[in-house]
């Protein structure tokens, strides 16, 4: 490509190709909302502005914060993984197995990583083996893994797990500043990094915006496909062992339900079901208002039900709006 | 000479300001083809739409059997006997024949759907035009010209007196249009006013009375078919005079550059082999379905052929993906451009970028400055008509998507660059462009293999013409050997 290289030092730096004045619109809204909230916050509760609360505010959303990143990928890649609460519970289930038969914290994570992988290969080779579609591939696996969970320990209760397991749900990096948060922070720059700004990151764009002109570009769609759904996989046994480790025992019903708070902040993230479109800081800000408006409702003891109102609620009106303000300007093909 | 069954004069439209219909006029006669003709935006699709009742005339004057008419609704416009049959035939798969020709109005009895009078009626209206489509028969099973007819039925069980049909013969196969010709021929005789839409001359010629030609929202002309010639519609078309619609850019041919030997799939295609040099356009001709595209989607790696050799440049290829093909020096520019060839949502420089990116990367990270300089060349060099490379694909015209789809296939350096109809429902003008790229490329010293079904557009910029027919190549004919009917002849031949 002679031409490239010839042309490329005479020209400026070029301005971003992809898009982002869109984005940021939509991120904006985003952002905007979550400092409007947090000052409510505030201004309703005394105890909102400590340190400490908002610490304690962070465990409310950080391990569905961290599931978020690898979901996005998926559907921006025009799939989607219902399966991830029950792919929790299983691998919590073997990760108590495996401390009940005497084995160190090490182990027991590794079980919980390798658990959630081997899942998530399973929906993978569902979906692109053998041309399952993924909501219906990972709504027969969601009910499977649940079901292998209850298999195994019945309504019973595990909770032989060594007391430096608990560093992982409970352990403070610095200050109040949990483990926990920690690792959604690093995970979501490295996920924008990738999503954004590399070769692998365009192939997913290009695989949910267009999956055929993608295959005919050279581009492996499925092995893409596959591999975001073990990397999915794998993300979800790591939120287990957060999970787990913060609770400190694993019970068949744990996380039921998460898969879909999950896909709520994906969505609200600005991630385009259709695939295709979205951006990791928009998961990052819609995780984090999430977590401001539950947390900010159960500190004025606000029952459990209204806040799945409010979540709900949250999700359609911030939708709705971005379709009248994202589209409205859109031109009318004739 | 009778009066005119509806007749429009100076009617308006205007979407958000843009002005899609200046001057829209038109009399569409009983008994008679009117060919509707224009390049792509010139406002066709517009007036369609506003015979349909899909959109209201904002001013102008529309009169039916002489008596001005408001139509405004789709309601109105089947009261008035306006039917259309679209390009893509509207058709529900999954509803029976019969439902589907009753879409609107099913016959009923004490307020259920009478289906025996539904399919009796059905099946009296579809006597006369295929008697193979049993009313029962689910819409899924018929072929595109069956759909056509299906639509056709419609209009007849809805008695209308003037047919629109919008690029009907855009999906079928030769064949295929001669019966929808006679179809055409008789609801003439009928007595029913036809309007015609086709981008094709041989069809206006073959088949309409009078034409109308529209450019930029107005029309430019209207009168008898007989009156006029081909070229002189092509100027009104484009309102210069186009001395060549195919310009032959005279390259010399070079050693072999690709050979295929003994390619076969399944039921797909069987033994085809040919050779392609350097500088040459090797034509593949044949009727929709002859399996030419599939030929080439083996080649590129998109399916696997049971048998048979490929050879570029003297090396035998293992080609097992499309990411295999391109490495090699092969490209292939799809059928469907906006479905295969290119993301529409994505702007012109990822759209362009997408095969070459790991050239357009350092360790994995994208380059954008090398991603936009590449993109700006190939805006340059191939005078795409956009804003900028940051503008989305969906935004440009069909000419010029189809350029950024060939842009972005130079971009991977190709040896060999197969185009399957490359210049499909893209206007004259945008045809020539492409045509005249494609003689630069060929100079360049590539090889181009472009799979066409129009006859003379493969005659004139091939310099070999490879027929197929059923999966096997039927004939082989230089450029100076190559006649209409002997190219025809070996596509149809039993």
């Amino acid at each position: 490509m002679s031409t490239l290289s010839s042309s490329v030092q005479a020209r400026e730096p070029a301005r971003k190709a992809f898009g982002w004045k869109k984005l940021l619109r939509w991120e904006t809204l985003l952002g905007l909302v979550v400092i409007l909230d947090f000052l409510l916050n505030a201004k309703l509760s005394p105890y909102f502005l400590s340190p400490w609360t908002l610490s304690d505010a962070s465990f409310n959303f950080t391990e569905r914060a961290i599931m978020a990143l690898p979901m996005a990928l998926l559907i921006i890649a025009g799939e989607i993984d219902i399966s991830v609460g029950s792919t929790m519970a299983m691998a919590s289930v073997l990760m108590g197995l495996v401390a009940q038969a005497g084995f160190g914290t090490p182990m027991v994570c590794l079980t919980g990583v390798v658990v959630g992988l081997i899942a998530g290969g399973i929906n993978g080779v569902l979906v692109t083996v053998f041309r399952v579609p993924s909501i219906v591939a990972t709504i027969g696996t969601l009910s499977l893994f649940r079901g292998v969970a209850y298999a195994v320990i019945g309504d019973g209760v595990l909770k032989s797990y060594k007391p430096d397991f608990a560093y992982f749900g409970q352990g403070y990096v610095w200050g109040p500043v949990s483990f926990e948060l920690v690792l959604f922070l690093v995970l979501a720059i490295i996920f924008a990094i990738v999503l954004h700004t590399t070769v692998t990151g365009r192939r997913i764009f290009a695989i949910g915006a267009n999956p055929i002109a993608a295959r005919l570009s050279g581009i492996r769609v499925d092995a893409y496909k596959f591999w975001i759904f073990v990397l999915l996989g794998a993300v979800s046994g790591l939120a287990s062992v957060l999970l787990t480790s913060r609770l400190g025992s694993t019970r068949p019903s744990i996380a039921t339900g998460w898969e879909l708070e999950v896909i709520t902040m994906v969505i609200l993230g600005g991630i385009s079901i259709d695939g295709g479109q979205g951006s990791i800081l928009g998961v990052v800000l819609s995780a984090l208002l999430i977590g401001c408006v539950t947390f900010g409702l159960s500190l004025l003891n606000v029952p459990g039900i209204v806040l799945a109102i409010v979540t709900g609620g949250l999700l359609i009106g911030v939708v709705a709006l971005s379709s009248i303000v994202g589209y409205s300007g859109r031109r009318r093909r004739h | 000479m009778s009066e005119p069954i509806l007749s429009l004069a100076g009617v308006t439209k205007s979407f958000a300001g843009v002005r899609a219909l200046v001057k829209g006029e038109i009399d569409l006669y009983p008994g008679e083809v009117t060919a509707l003709i224009g390049e792509n935006g010139a406002g066709k699709s517009t007036l369609v739409k506003i015979l349909t009742g899909v959109h209201h005339a904002d001013g102008g004057d529309i009169r039916f059997n002489g008596e001005p008419v408001h139509i405004g609704s789709a309601d109105n416009a089947g009261r008035l006997g306006i039917s259309a049959i679209h390009q893509e035939a509207v058709v529900f798969d999954d509803l029976s024949v019969a439902e589907n020709i009753f879409v609107t109005d099913r016959p009923r009895k004490r307020g259920m759907v009478d289906w025996a009078t539904m399919r009796e009626r059905a099946r009296v209206i579809l006597a006369e035009l295929d008697p193979r489509i049993d009313p029962r028969m689910p819409m899924r099973q018929l072929s595109v010209a069956q759909k056509h007819l299906v639509q056709i039925a419609r209009a007849l069980s809805n008695e209308a007196r003037i047919v629109i049909m919008d690029e009907p013969t855009a999906a079928l196969s030769h064949r295929e249009v001669e019966e929808l010709f006679t179809i055409v021929r008789r609801l003439k005789a009928e007595g029913r006013a036809i309007l015609f839409i086709s981008h094709k001359f041989e069809e206006i010629f073959d088949v309409a009375d009078r034409f109308a030609v529209f450019r930029d929202g107005a029309a430019v002309g209207q009168g008898l078919i007989r009156d006029v010639s081909r070229d002189q519609l092509i100027a009104m078309m484009v309102g210069r005079s186009v001395d060549q619609v195919f310009p032959k850019t005279v390259v010399p041919i070079g050693e072999e550059l690709f050979h295929v030997a003994g390619l076969s799939r399944g039921e797909e295609f069987a033994d085809v082999s040919f050779g392609l040099k350097r500088g040459e356009i090797l034509g593949v001709y044949g009727l929709v379905g002859a399996g030419r595209s599939e030929v080439m989607q083996a080649i590129f790696g998109l399916t696997r052929p049971d048998h048979g050799e490929i050879n570029l440049e003297g090396r035998s290829l293992k080609i097992r993906a499309p990411e295999d093909a391109i490495g090699a020096g092969i490209a292939y520019v799809p059928e469907d451009r906006q479905i295969q060839g290119g993301i529409l949502r994505f702007p012109i420089a990822s759209n362009i970028a997408l095969p070459s990116l790991s050239h357009l990367s350092h360790r994995g990270f994208m380059r954008r400055a090398d991603e936009r300089a590449l993109a700006e060349d190939y805006v340059t060099q191939l005078q795409i008509k956009t804003s900028g490379v940051g503008q989305r694909l969906e935004e440009l015209s069909g000419g010029n998507q189809q350029k950024v789809v060939i842009a972005k296939w130079l971009a991977t350096n190709p040896r060999v660059l197969i185009m399957d109809e490359p210049t499909k429902g893209i206007d004259v003008g945008a045809k020539t462009a492409v045509y005249r790229l494609m003689g630069e490329i060929v100079a360049r010293g590539l090889g181009i293999i472009m799979i066409s079904s129009e006859l003379p557009e493969v005659m004139g910029l091939a310099d070999r013409i490879l027929v197929m027919r059923r999966g096997r190549l039927r004939a082989t004919f230089t450029r100076a050997e190559a006649t209409p009917e002997s190219i025809v002849k070996a596509a149809t031949d039993a």
